[in-house]
């Protein structure tokens, strides 16, 4: 029997558990809306995950968790061994750049990013094909699903209410104008800091998002607890997106339209005082 | 004829219909349904796409009052609804803090929408669990500059008040 649907009907988390109930080996792919993403499994247990065009390779999973520089990762790029994750991870440990346990540690913290991420994808057409096994060139860490599940629910929650207090990533943010609110009285960690590096009324969220390649939960979380701390504002994007028909233009007005539009404004004073 | 258009938005329950009813002279063209969500189930229903109120200042001048639907997942309509728009109230159900954030969060986003003068009423204020218009000003972190103005929208006098503050705030800005 096929497994194949809507995470509009069967949500990520239903088919995880299915796929962990039912010890299913195999692959599973989503197509989004944006992107499409895969995840592998060997007997009810996630072996390896890639979203969209991200490299799934040894060398970008490392770089990714800083055990390589960019630099590195590129040398690495050239060398025959880097096309084998096996091999680019033995010569790695015998140079004594990284042991096994942080190679392991780092594939398993990238294929449950990639998991959680997927947790938020309200829409996507899935199908899981049996006994289909991931490139035999990366290597696979088995993860038990039941974590996951637990994990990537409790974030599907915390999404859905983010998604609830900041429904447009289309539109820009800036610093407040409230004297009390200063960046150097402030502890920020390290994504908190990319995201304010780009705070500015021409960047949308969405591109603040794209250009620290964050998640659409990451950047509402980080956005969200700007706002909350009173830190930044929502502001629509100057000339990036169209204005709005019939909104409020804000070019000079002559003398005469001024007149005109505040005796309209006394007009309405008058009539309200009235009622 | 020359039409302007103000908008009272706030969290679902908050007053907004009320609000418009109470000061409109026409019955107010309401867009209700039954409400489907058990949570939001304090009242019996609630505006889906907006609530519309005249007040005809004379033969060349009308007011039109809009209410936006209370429920987030209408938020598409927000963007409509704001354009154009002279300024708008933001409307807080003073009695019940849960709903807060929420205003907090609405008006952040018209204020985006579009930046025009804007004033809060803490709606309710006969309810016994009101909280007092200073607290919600600390509870949803306005500027002191920001008008935050005890309302009871069954009350027309109350209601007019509002609605002269935000016309006094048009103004002011004009003259700025």
């Amino acid at each position: 029997m096929p497994l194949r649907g809507n995470l509009r009907d069967f949500s990520t988390d239903k088919l995880l558990n299915l796929i962990s109930l039912a010890r299913k080996t195999g692959t599973l792919t989503i197509e989004g809306p944006t992107e499409a993403a895969r995840m592998a499994f060997r007997e009810g247990k996630l072996i390896f995950a890639q979203v969209g065009n991200e490299d799934p390779s040894l060398a970008f999973v490392l770089r990714k968790v800083g055990k390589l520089t960019d630099e590195q990762a590129r040398a690495l790029h050239q060398r025959a061994e880097a096309a084998n994750d096996k091999a680019l991870g033995l010569l790695l440990i015998n140079s004594g750049y990284v042991t096994q346990t942080e190679i392991l540690q780092s594939i398993k913290q990238h294929i449950l990013d990639v998991a959680y991420r997927l947790f938020t994808w309200v829409e996507g057409i899935f199908n899981f094909e049996a006994n289909a096994s991931p490139p035999a060139e990366r290597i696979t860490v088995p993860i038990d699903l039941d974590n996951v599940i637990i994990e990537g629910s409790r974030r599907m929650r915390e999404w859905e209410q983010l998604q609830e207090e900041l429904p447009n990533l289309d539109l820009a943010l800036k610093f407040t104008d409230k004297p009390d609110a200063r960046l150097k009285n402030v502890n920020l960690n390290v994504e908190e800091w990319k995201v304010v590096s780009y705070i500015n009324p021409k960047n949308t969220i969405r591109q603040i998002a794209k250009a620290n390649t964050m998640n659409d939960l990451d950047i509402r979380r980080i956005v969200y607890g700007l706002l909350q701390a009173g830190l930044v504002e929502l502001v629509r994007p100057i000339g990036g997106t169209r204005p709005l028909p019939g909104a409020p233009q804000r070019k000079p007005l002559t003398e005469a339209a001024k007149q005109q539009e505040k005796s309209l404004v006394n007009k309405l004073i008058s009539r309200i005082r009235s009622l | 004829m020359q039409t302007v258009k103000m908008v009272v938005t706030g969290p679902f329950s908050s007053g907004k219909t009320q609000f418009i009813s109470t000061v409109s002279e026409i019955d107010v063209v309401r867009t209700e349904r039954k409400i489907s969500s058990e949570a939001e189930k304090i009242k019996e229903s609630t505006t889906v796409a907006m609530d519309f109120g005249r007040i005809t200042v004379d033969a060349e001048l009308v007011l039109y009052l809009f209410g936006t639907p209370g429920q987030r997942r209408f938020d598409f309509m927000w963007e409509i609804l704001s354009e154009g728009m002279l300024g708008f109230v933001v409307m807080v159900d003073s009695s019940r803090p849960e709903t807060f954030r929420e205003a907090k969060s609405i008006l952040e986003t018209f204020r985006a929408y579009a930046p025009t003068p804007y004033v809060v009423a803490a709606n309710k204020q006969d309810h016994p669990e009101a909280w007092a218009p200073e607290d919600l000003r600390i509870a949803l972190r306005l500027d002191p500059n920001v008008k935050l103005l005890p309302c009871v929208a069954t009350n027309r006098e109350s209601v007019k008040a509002v609605l002269l503050e935000l016309l006094y705030s048009i103004l002011a800005e004009m003259e700025a």
